[in-house]
């Protein structure tokens, strides 16, 4: 089957690579461009632990076709962190402790991330609707939910700050 | 797990995508949001040779208002019809049960017209479309057709559109004064089907029913009406003898599969109990009891 090329912005640099249109983001991600912070779970579109976004979307990239992410703008849990610095849904996440096997962590902190863009100021209820796409099957979500809420109030304190 | 191959094409236009799939007709899928044809290609359920991502044609996407009716672009996702403020005020039924179906990410993806098109039971806007007595806009090789939701629905995973045929527009009339409507779905879990559902759409004329419309769904091999059911309340106050009447007449209707949800018994009972619960609220909304 002939590939095709697909340009895309990835964590803020421009990639080019060639896929067959049947190859999942997902997995010219983890195996064509090396970046293995998402995590194939499900692979049915259930778990999020994919989660990537794209064009400012989170969508679970097992069920996207890598072709269809042509000139678009993602990134993946390897494109929060700046400088060294980590973001501050991760830094939540690390003093939470969001996370115990760590495997749906990439995915909670891609939906985290852009969850807390739609909604600054959320409730618990509203981070419980927010996150719903994500699965921890340690079932460690009382810790995310904190997480989560810490990032909101850390992020609210950087923007004053830097205001 | 991967789909097996294909080619693929990224039609701009909707004639673009009819030549398309004119030229290769039912060896061709559409593909939309890819949330229930992605998973069925990775189980070599569905195994097309050519793929016509219709994501990028803007045409298809956005919610206007036109002679009163609501046009809903097939291609406009489940959280653009949550944030449409359009809907929220002219048809507020397709924003409250469109947070219902599936999770965040998916609705980012997933589309109304993808949804309907796909002809599962399980799918939500069915139901929803039978109950709003919506109208389908079709573009065709040569030109273009409407179909009503009350005749689109023909079997489990088949549909009144052709092969060469793409939906394009959803119209239903927006929501007057004096009517009320509801979805109440029970689900084991984010992101599963209903165990059962059912869209209630109510029109309320000094205190009597004057018009009912019911859509049930993965109550059945499709979505389907409930005419029994919708005629119990016609003519009535909606009082809970009325409604009580149609949720029999409800569970009457309901032919459910049995599966991990439950079996046909309870199916039949939730079936009728999400009808009672939809009828109350769209009771109230139209400014009855």
């Amino acid at each position: 089957m002939a590939k095709t090329q697909v340009s895309f912005n990835l964590n803020g640099k421009d990639v080019d690579v060639l896929v067959e249109p049947r190859e999942l983001l997902i997995h010219v991600l983890r195996e064509q461009l090396q970046l293995t912070g998402s995590h194939i779970g499900c692979e049915t579109s259930h778990c999020g632990a994919c989660t990537v976004d794209v064009d400012g979307e989170s969508v679970k990239s097992c069920t996207l076709l890598a072709v269809q992410v042509q000139q678009s703008k993602v990134i993946t849990v390897e494109g929060l962190a700046t400088g060294g610095e980590l973001h501050p849904v991760q830094a939540a996440f690390m003093e939470e402790h969001g996370l115990q096997c760590g495997f749906c962590t990439p995915g909670m902190l891609m939906r985290s991330y852009r969850f807390l863009q739609e909604n600054p100021d959320p409730t618990e209820d509203e981070i419980r609707h927010g996150m719903s796409g994500n699965l921890c099957r340690c079932t460690g979500y009382q810790n995310i939910i904190k997480s989560v809420q810490k990032a909101a109030t850390d992020i609210k304190n950087i923007d004053t700050i830097g205001a | 797990m991967i789909p097996p191959s294909f080619e693929y094409y990224a039609p701009t236009s909707v004639s673009e995508a009819i030549a398309l799939l004119t030229e290769h007709g039912d060896d061709a899928k559409i593909l939309a949001g890819g949330h229930s044809l992605l998973p069925m290609m990775k189980l070599r359920f569905a195994e097309p040779e050519h793929l016509i991502d219709i994501n990028k044609i803007p045409e298809l996407r956005g919610i206007r208002e036109e002679n009163g009716e609501i046009v809903i672009g097939a291609m406009t996702v489940e959280n653009a019809l949550i944030a449409s403020d359009l809907l929220k005020q002219k048809l507020p039924l397709l924003p409250e049960a469109a947070q219902l179906i599936a999770d965040p990410q998916i609705r980012n993806r997933g589309t109304i017209g993808g949804d309907i098109a796909h002809g599962d039971p399980g799918n939500d806007h069915p139901a929803l479309m039978l109950a709003l007595d919506a109208v389908f806009t079709v573009v065709r090789p040569n030109g273009t057709r409407s179909i009503k939701a009350s005749d689109f629905f023909l079997g489990m995973y088949y549909t009144a559109l052709q092969d060469d045929e793409i939906m394009t527009e959803i119209r239903i009339q927006a929501q007057q004064a004096g009517a009320g409507s509801s979805y109440h779905k029970l689900k084991r879990k984010t992101g599963d089907y209903a165990t059962a559902a059912a869209a209630v759409y109510l029109e309320m004329d000094a205190g009597k029913c004057t018009v009912a419309r019911i859509g049930l769904t993965n109550l059945a091999a499709t979505s389907i009406r409930a005419p029994e059911a919708e005629a119990a309340l016609v003519g009535s106050s909606v009082d809970e003898s009325a409604i009580e009447s149609a949720a029999k007449a409800v569970m009457e209707a309901c032919e459910p599969a049995e599966d991990l949800r439950g079996n046909i018994e309870y199916k039949t009972h939730m079936g009728g109990e999400m009808a009672r619960r939809a009828i109350r609220d769209a009771a109230i909304q139209a400014g009855g009891n």
